[in-house]
């Protein structure tokens, strides 16, 4: 596996047309670790999301995935770098017109030389790490949400890629079925070693997974605390994330 | 002890036990080596009962290398050899774990081969079976939402039917107006070819005229609004329906036929006897360009050919065919809509659907009012 999926933020300013959403945002996600992007509602956590997976363009700043700007790229360097990233977007975003092994073929067909009989083995395989042996033939609408966001993430993790996005992994999931998403995204970047970056603000799963962290304002339009979230519930003096942390009101 | 090599690892046997040692890059980019080889050899070895594993010189790994090994164990599983997964590395041993953690629920795991032909005709019978029971339930209840539109007692937002009178009228003349004026002109050009042979080039007017405010006024005007509107209303009320905005209005007890359907409904019903009219004028006077043009035919004398040849019941015919158009367009668009499913491509084929259903429709109706108007000598 790849060592070299670290990201590196630099002066990141985003925005839409003139309207500046977040500014002058500055972090590391190191390798291997499970870093989580937090703050209220309306922040700007998504938006971010959507910069770092090349889906939007900084209006300032540099985003570096292992070491290679994002955006002074080549199209053809940029999808290779996009393709090196697996992300599962909040409602599960399967291809409704596939089944859930047309959904993990579609990366598979196009970036590797595998033969047919080779690509249904990797589908299967993506498959029972996310507890879905043999949906293969399933369409979207005929499983459940929290079977579509297992699919999304089989899907995402089809190319093994060095880093994994997760967009509010546990939106619209019970309890336990959130808890055995989150032991998952644990196990899997044990095992595989990939660094995951998670947009949530459910403080269950912050708690749970997150090495490392940064808090996202509304207000000041920035970063106003970084740290392992464990640690910022101990020690973080900020009251805007005091209140996050312990939902105070 | 022997050695058997491969392609990318190499089997080592000795007495009842064997030990693979798997070296250099094992991803997709690389390759990955077939499993039936070292399945055969593993076969062949008499007395085998054990494999152990060296991933010492193990490179870059990726899925390619776990399928492999999963493959391999099931091979192994079949021909009772023990595998001690000591030697696989943590990360390999942890996947392997999570893979085979869930097992694979009985009777999930569908048929690969398709259905038998007789399975298919049965299933294609059910269903046409389900389509005639939605459609009865759906005329029915539209059936009782237009009583209680008569009762004034319907509940719709009077600006939903303005919004969709807005789009079922005035923003489809231009479409109409192109559409009608070139099949009226169509119509001349052809008939004027045939006419000039026999002289008869004055009766253009009866040719265009009985044609345009019979049959293709209504037809052209309904055939355009069921591609236009027909197929928007299909996909609108689709949409609502995987977005579960049709489910919201049922639990807030308010009938989303009274809600959605019957504003395009009455949009339409008022709409296409005034479009088909429009229509008629258009085509009557694309007709009278190319008169103009190619026969030579004055504006006054076509007008007046016009009147000796067309009687007011002719338009009056066509603005009936355009009003039963019209329902049929706004029913099969609603109807395809409501009985979407929750996926994106069920929206596409509901709006393909709608269109079929209502050109289909349209023909049979025009068929029938055709037939009954030659009965009753109209």
């Amino acid at each position: 596996m790849s060592t070299k999926n670290h990201l590196d933020i630099q002066n990141l300013t985003m925005a839409y047309g003139d309207n500046i959403i977040q500014e002058n945002l500055d972090f590391r996600v190191a390798h291997g670790e499970i870093f989580i992007i937090m703050g209220g509602s309306g922040c700007g956590k998504s938006t971010l999301l959507r910069h770092l997976i090349g889906l939007m363009q900084p209006y300032k700043g540099k985003i570096l995935i292992g070491g290679v700007d994002l955006w002074e790229s080549s199209q053809d360097e940029r999808n290779q770098l996009i393709s090196r990233c697996g992300v599962l977007y909040q409602g599960g975003a399967l291809w409704s017109s596939m089944t859930l092994a047309e959904n993990i073929e579609v990366p598979l067909k196009e970036y590797t030389n595998l033969n047919a009989k080779q690509i249904s083995e990797v589908i299967s395989y993506k498959l029972s790490l996310v507890g879905l042996a043999g949906f293969e033939d399933y369409y979207p609408s005929e499983i459940s949400g929290g079977m579509q966001k297992r699919a999304g993430l089989a899907r995402a993790m089809a190319l093994d890629p060095d880093i994994l996005f997760f967009d509010e992994p546990s939106a619209g999931l019970d309890p336990i079925s959130s808890r055995l998403l989150d032991d998952l995204i644990m196990q899997l970047r044990d095992s595989l070693g990939s660094t995951v970056v998670i947009v949530t603000h459910e403080l269950a799963s912050i708690f749970a997974v997150g090495d490392n962290s940064i808090f996202l304002d509304t207000e000041s339009k920035t970063i106003i605390a970084r740290g392992a979230p464990i640690e910022l519930l101990k020690n973080c003096q900020d009251a805007r994330v005091r209140k996050f942390l312990t939902r105070e009101s | 002890m022997s050695t058997i090599n491969l392609d990318k690892y190499q089997l080592e046997v000795s007495d009842s036990c064997a030990t693979l040692h798997i070296y250099g890059d094992w991803n997709f980019s690389t390759g990955i080596p077939q499993l039936e080889p070292l399945a055969a050899q593993l076969a062949t070895v008499t007395g085998c009962r054990d494999l152990t594993f060296n991933f010492e010189k193990l490179g870059d790994w990726d899925s390619g290398l776990m399928t492999f090994l999963i493959g391999l164990l099931a091979n192994c599983s079949e021909q009772n050899i023990t595998v001690d997964p000591k030697g696989l590395p943590e990360g390999i041993q942890q996947l392997l774990k999570l893979a085979t953690s869930v097992p694979e629920r009985e009777g999930t795991r569908r048929p690969v081969l398709g259905q038998p032909v007789l399975a298919r005709i049965g299933n294609v019978t059910v269903e046409m079976h389900r389509n005639w029971g939605d459609l009865l339930a759906f005329l029915g209840e539209t059936f009782y939402a237009v009583l209680n539109l008569l009762r004034g007692r319907a509940r719709f937002r009077s600006s939903d039917l303005m919004y969709q009178i807005e789009g079922a009228g005035p923003m489809a003349l231009a479409i109409i107006t192109l559409i009608s004026t070139l099949v009226g002109m169509i119509l001349a050009f052809v008939g004027a070819v045939q006419l000039r042979m026999f002289g008869a080039q004055i009766f253009i007017a009866n040719l265009v005229g009985l044609g345009i405010a019979r049959e293709m006024g209504a037809m052209m005007t309904a055939i355009i609004m069921a591609g236009r509107t027909g197929a928007a209303y299909a996909a609108q009320i689709g949409t609502m329906q995987v977005n579960e905005e049709i489910d919201a209005l049922k639990t807030m007890g308010i009938s989303p036929i009274e809600f959605l359907v019957l504003p395009r409904l009455l949009a339409l019903f008022l709409m296409m006897p005034l479009l088909c009219v429009y229509a008629d004028f258009m085509g009557i006077l694309g007709g009278a360009v190319v008169s103009a043009l190619m026969l030579d035919i004055s504006f006054f004398e076509y007008y007046q050919q016009l009147q000796s040849a067309v009687a007011l019941k002719h338009f009056l015919i066509g603005v009936i065919k355009a009003t039963i158009f019209g329902l049929i367009v706004a029913t099969s668009g609603c109807f395809r809509g409501m009985q979407c499913g929750r996926s994106a491509s069920e929206v596409g084929f509901a709006a393909t659907n709608a269109v079929v259903t209502s050109i289909v429709l349209i023909v049979v109706a025009d068929a029938l009012v055709t037939i009954i108007c030659q009965i009753l000598g109209y």
